[in-house]
């Protein structure tokens, strides 16, 4: 109890020093400047030649690929897998092409709300239905432009390869990053399967030193995977086991690290400063971070926009894995990410097996949700 | 977009402000943003609509108590229906006439079985039990290795053996009681409701161990579907209650309300961190508070305790309390504070801050803290002991020293007098006034507040707020008055009660 005095006393002598300093300096330099939370990277990429969507077609050195087996078999499986999802629009869709606009309206944001796509970003597509929706009137006009505006979202971050740089003085690496429990792990675990199907040289890095047996869960996909793997001690600095890793990539000829990390919340001022250095020192050469995946629970609620947030803040994160979109829940929070921090779904995982991480299709995600 | 349901709250306080009565547009405006405010918080879209028809019903039943606001009602009326929806009857955990008392986990993938597992099994440990913990994930790689592991950290034997989860578990519950242990826990592997396979196989569990307890294991951070799988998992193996993990996220965990809600099962126990340790008996109110975005000064105070290093706060405390203070004290206390995380996740669980104050403290980044400590180090130890004598010709060698302007020296040097001056009052018992902070806006939710909750967060409230009590207030009776309440056993206590007749 004492100690919350004490803190008290501090943060209002802060507070009430530099709220007071703050507003009466102009800003001067950059350390001045008033917005100290970013929602874009913070940084510039630094993979500059890979730039990250406006990388010039002509460039030689990215090779910019399909992640996974060849789409169509991937799409098939999207759409089928979400299928299910298909029935949270029932009522929508059972209004019928006749069916009146305004019953249509609330079908569409009950089903949008509970897909957990948020309040705003619902109320935002719904306003521009609305909008769009002046002379049309009816359930099925309601339903495509709906379909439109979703697809709009997605357009708007066309890119959802997974970069790599072919330079083979760099070791790519892939750095996997996420809260407690969304399946950090066994994302890198399919994935590594699927890299060395495509003919990738992958070495594993077991950044999580902290949760205990995380790196022998990660070497039991090692051995599925047949590739290598860097463990360090239990406890020890994620940073180093990277680094490790990257050292023995570079010895080996591997050309690809897909790093683990243990997860942590975003709220642990710590733990996000460990994973800045993870970051910094993954990119030391020769190795080069050209990912940093943030993966995400399909079942997380509206935490997941902060989430998405806070490790872009952080570690700069270039792309979205969508975990265990096979299970009841939809991840329409995706669609809050996408929309409000522009930051793209890359792969989505949609099972248990080593192939069900297959890469994000926008169309059969809205398809699912609204289509017919 | 997180705004706070207290804020959207007083947003609609403010219109009411004033008024006799709420008419019903008004009321309908206040129940919309409470609305709004749920779905940010998680909580499922049924629920929070029959959340609201509640707070309706309550908001119009109700007597109209003189000394609120319309706004305060509806503040007051959210809060009790919270609590009622979160709270209901609490599990008392009892134990099996003949032992071993079998507990079984279920939960989705990566929800936390595991971790709680070991966690309960430290919690019967500390009350004295004698648990088994029974492996029985052989689904995900190195899960029982991981159980190992834990267990090991809180002394904890571990069963487990290769093969069939079912005949795993049954085994398990053998080996408990071969060994007579009096409490068996089980983890299972995670699975999603849709596996039918897998959902027969628990059912299976269930069955052939018979368990005392069953609990799902459910993630603060779940969103809508929260309810569908507790709705699955009840269906399937008719839970006894739910363990809700990671709530030390930021997260507002309105899917515990929803389940809770849905499900009809109490929320039994909470996890809030990633030490064995944290795993606590849930605290309906605690999570109201959380859920109305009103602050959480009991998880503020476990986390100064935790994070804290008592000697150096114990050190300078009595000091602090009778006003001898220094700024090299408050420069040891500052990087106390700074171990905490930052001001904004501080601010953000303290009541009676308001959200333009919360904003400006997360725009305060550590070069700016680096800038006072600058100011401070830059004063000679003379300065530092007493403040009083920097004149003229000193305050402009300290700006100097330290690279800012003399105002800025200025500020420092006359914010902690008024933080003195406060602290000096709280200590002995009067309440505080503090004119330096630079918004009026702060703690304007102080009023209702007070019938939220308890003394410590109501003292605090005032005090940033400005609008102290009285002076007159006889020193015994102020509540939050830190002498000689010592933290430790109020931990667990739940709220420091209000006095009354105030």
């Amino acid at each position: 109890m004492i100690a919350l005095w004490v803190v008290l006393g501090v943060v209002v002598v802060l507070l009430g020093t530099i709220a007071v300093t703050r507003s009466r300096r102009p800003p001067r330099g950059t350390r001045q400047g008033p917005p100290i939370r970013p929602t874009a990277p913070p940084r510039p990429e630094p993979v500059e030649v890979l730039g990250p969507r406006a990388a010039p077609p002509v460039a030689k050195q990215p090779v910019v690929e399909q992640p996974v087996s060849e789409q169509p078999v991937a799409e098939a499986t999207l759409r089928e897998r979400l299928g299910r999802a298909r029935n949270l629009f029932a009522p929508l869709r059972a209004l019928g092409a006749r069916g009146d606009g305004a019953a249509a309206f609330d079908a569409a944001e009950e089903a949008l709300l509970r897909a957990d796509v948020g309040v705003e970003t619902t109320e935002a597509l719904l306003s521009a239905v609305r909008g769009a929706q002046a002379q049309r009137e009816g359930a099925e006009a309601v339903r495509e432009a709906l379909e439109d505006e979703l697809l709009a979202v997605f357009d708007e971050n066309p890119d959802r390869t997974l970069r790599f740089d072919d330079d083979a003085a760099v070791v790519n690496v892939w750095l996997f990053v996420g809260v407690n429990g969304v399946g950090k792990t066994t994302s890198i675990g399919k994935i590594a399967l699927a890299r060395r199907h495509d003919g990738r040289s992958v070495l594993l890095a077991a950044g999580d030193t902290f949760r205990a047996a995380a790196a022998d869960q990660l070497q039991v996909w090692a051995e599925r995977a047949g590739t290598e793997i860097v463990r360090g001690a239990e406890g020890g600095d994620p940073s180093a086991v990277v680094f490790d890793a990257v050292q023995r990539a570079k010895a080996r000829g591997n050309d690809l690290v897909l790093a683990d990390t243990a997860g942590r919340l975003h709220t642990k001022v710590n733990l996000v400063e460990e994973l800045r250095k993870i970051r910094r020192v993954a990119d030391r050469e020769p190795g080069r971070v050209t990912e940093v995946l943030l993966v995400l629970d399909a079942t997380t609620g509206q935490n997941a926009l902060i989430q998405a947030r806070e490790f872009t803040e952080a570690v700069g994160v270039t792309g979205v894995v969508l975990t265990k979109l096979d299970s009841t829940a939809k991840g329409g929070v995706v669609i809050s990410i996408e929309r409000q921090l522009g930051l793209p779904v890359k792969l989505v995982g949609v099972g248990e097996g080593s192939e069900d991480m297959i890469p994000f299709d926008p169309e059969a995600f809205v398809d699912a949700l609204v289509g017919e | 977009m997180f705004d706070a349901l207290s804020d959207r709250l007083e947003r609609v306080a403010g219109r009411l402000r004033n008024r006799g009565r709420i008419s019903t547009a008004d009321l309908d405006a206040a129940l919309g943003e409470i609305r709004t405010a749920l779905l940010d918080a998680d909580v499922e879209l049924g629920v929070a609509r029959h959340f609201v028809e509640a707070v309706r019903e309550r908001c119009s039943s109700e007597v109209l108590s003189r000394s609120l606001t319309p706004g305060q009602q509806v503040v007051k009326a959210v809060h009790e229906q919270l609590v009622e929806a979160l709270g209901g009857e609490a599990l008392r955990i009892t134990y099996a006439p003949r032992p071993p008392t079998v507990v079984l986990l279920a939960g989705l993938q990566g929800s936390g079985k595991t971790t709680a597992a070991a966690k309960l099994a430290q919690w019967w440990r500390a009350q004295g039990r004698n648990p088994l913990l029974v492996g029985a994930d052989l689904q995900r790689p190195a899960a029982v290795e991981q159980l190992r592991i834990l267990g090991s950290q809180a002394q904890v034997s571990v069963f487990s053996q290769p093969g069939d989860p079912v005949s795993t578990a049954v085994a398990g519950v053998e080996e408990a009681r071969r060994l007579g242990r009096d409490v068996c826990i089980i983890d299972t592997a995670g699975r999603i409701t849709v596996d039918g396979a897998l959902m027969d196989e628990m059912r299976r569990i269930s069955e052939r161990t018979n368990p005392h307890y069953t609990f799902l294991v459910i993630d603060a951070m779940t969103g809508q579907d929260a309810v569908s799988t507790a709705r699955a998992f009840h269906d399937t193996l008719a839970l006894d209650g739910v363990i809700l993990s990671k709530l030390d996220s930021d997260a507002r965990g309105g899917a515990a309300l929803s389940v809770k809600e849905v499900v009809g099962r109490p929320i039994v126990f909470a996890s809030t961190g990633e030490r064995l340790g944290d795993l606590d008996l849930f605290h309906p109110d605690r999570m109201a508070d959380r859920i109305l975005g009103m602050g959480d000064v009991l998880t503020l105070i476990e986390q100064a305790e935790r994070t804290m290093d008592q000697d150096v706060v114990a050190r300078s405390a009595d000091r602090l309390m009778s006003g001898r203070f220094t700024l090299d004290d408050f420069l040891e206390q500052l990087h106390q504070v700074q171990k905490m995380g930052s001001l904004g996740g501080i601010l953000r669980l303290m009541p009676g801050v308001s959200k333009e104050v919360r904003q400006a403290a997360e725009q305060i980044d550590d070069s700016q803290v680096a800038r006072i400590e600058a100011i401070v180090r830059s004063m000679t130890p003379k300065e530092r002991a007493d403040p009083t004598i920097v004149d003229g010709s000193r305050r402009v060698r300290i700006a100097r020293g330290s690279g800012a302007s003399t105002q800025d020296v200025n500020q420092l040097l006359k914010q902690f007098r008024e933080m003195q001056k406060m602290m000096r009052s709280v200590g002995s018992g009067a309440m505080p006034n503090m004119p330096g902070m630079p918004t009026g806006r702060l703690g304007r939710l102080a009023a209702a507040r007070q019938i939220a909750s308890g003394g410590a967060e109501e003292s605090l409230a005032e005090m940033l707020s400005g609008r102290g009590r009285p002076p007159a207030t006889p020193p015994a009776r102020v509540p939050a008055a830190p002498k000689g309440r010592g933290g430790k056993n109020k931990k667990k206590g739940g709220r420091v009660t209000p006095p009354k007749g105030r």
